[in-house]
């Protein structure tokens, strides 16, 4: 396909419809190999306390080195405050405008937070940043994150790290079919490259994962799994599906069909 | 003069927040929030801890 058929974020285009994640790998070689794998170019970062100033220096030396742009997240905080605070601190260390908005609201299922969601977002918004969402499946939600000014969404498939794929795809589907215009990403939850296939061929743009990968028991092969998975999605998706049928249809011409009613 | 840098309690002899964080040592690259406020790099250099700061210095790590 000579086409160009890109993702679009915050008006950046981008080849790959596969945004992927630095944490869990078996080992910092295995990570980088995964990630060069899975074709992404945007690989997601967060911010913690410093430990051992040569591990943190070692980890953000091997990122750079893969030259993929950065995605910051807020992962793990639980108020507007901090998640504030933290996409502030990911602005200045990581010179992106970009930032993954995570505001966890109950740490049974690390289900987003949306009305703290939404407030962070406002302020964010208003600071200059660029603000992508994780959050749940709601379109309401959708709806208001989006006026707000979010031009790319990150619905959940499942809870983060469960695997489980996309848990309610007709949620998915309605905020596809509402937010026509709006860049949609399926974040977390996925576990086979089956799931990323599903939410591409169903007209999302993205699918943003990193346990899938990571947990794998090779991940090196997995990223590859995943790239082709994305791949597949989307042609497909491009290709417009045959409608779904009630009864049997032959395929094969029944015309000039030898010992035809012989019986 | 007592601050928490990332939660350790520390007795420190300056004020200055350049100078905490040379003696903590702070190695590239980092952002800092002290009492949960963040404070741009540019504002490092004339920075005044105070006693009781709460001081986080964070760096880059993995994330999903």
């Amino acid at each position: 396909m000579q086409t160009k058929d890109c993702l679009t974020i915050y008006g950046e285009q981008i080849k790959s419809r596969l945004l992927i994640g630095s944490a869990l790998y078996p080992s910092p070689d295995i990570m980088t190999q995964s990630l060069t794998a899975s074709g992404a170019e945007i690989v997601t970062v967060s911010l913690r306390r410093q430990q051992s100033a040569a591990a943190g220096d070692d980890f953000w030396q091997l990122i750079k080195n893969t030259g993929l742009k950065i995605l910051p997240n807020t992962a793990g905080c639980h108020s507007v405050k901090e998640a504030i605070t933290l996409a502030k601190m990911c602005r200045e260390v990581f010179a992106t405008d970009w930032i993954k908005l995570e505001l966890i609201g109950d740490d049974y299922n690390l289900q987003p937070d949306p009305f703290a969601l939404l407030e962070a977002t406002k302020i964010l918004i208003d600071d200059g940043f660029k603000v992508l969402p994780y959050c749940t499946d709601d379109l309401v939600l959708c709806r208001r994150l989006n006026e707000l000014g979010c031009e790319v969404l990150m619905p959940w498939g499942a809870p983060i790290g469960t695997g489980k794929g996309l848990l309610n795809s007709y949620n998915l589907k309605t905020i596809r079919e509402r937010l026509p215009n709006t860049t949609l990403i399926v974040d977390a939850g996925l576990g086979l490259p089956s799931h990323a296939c599903q939410a591409l061929e169903m007209g999302y743009d993205a699918v943003l994962l990193n346990s899938a990968i990571a947990g794998a028991g090779c991940p090196i092969t997995m990223s590859r799994a995943f790239k082709a998975a994305v791949e597949a999605g989307r042609f497909a998706y491009k290709a417009k599906a045959m409608p779904e049928k009630e009864v049997a249809a032959p395929s094969t011409p029944t015309m000039g069909m030898p010992f035809w009613h012989q019986q | 003069m007592n601050i928490t840098i990332n939660g350790e309690l520390l007795n420190v002899n300056s004020k200055a927040l350049v100078e905490v964080l040379q003696s903590f040592g702070a190695a590239a690259p980092f952002a800092v929030a002290i009492n949960s406020e963040f404070i741009p790099q540019s504002q490092h250099g004339n920075y005044v801890l105070n006693e009781g700061d709460s001081v986080e210095l964070l760096s880059p790590i993995q994330g999903g």
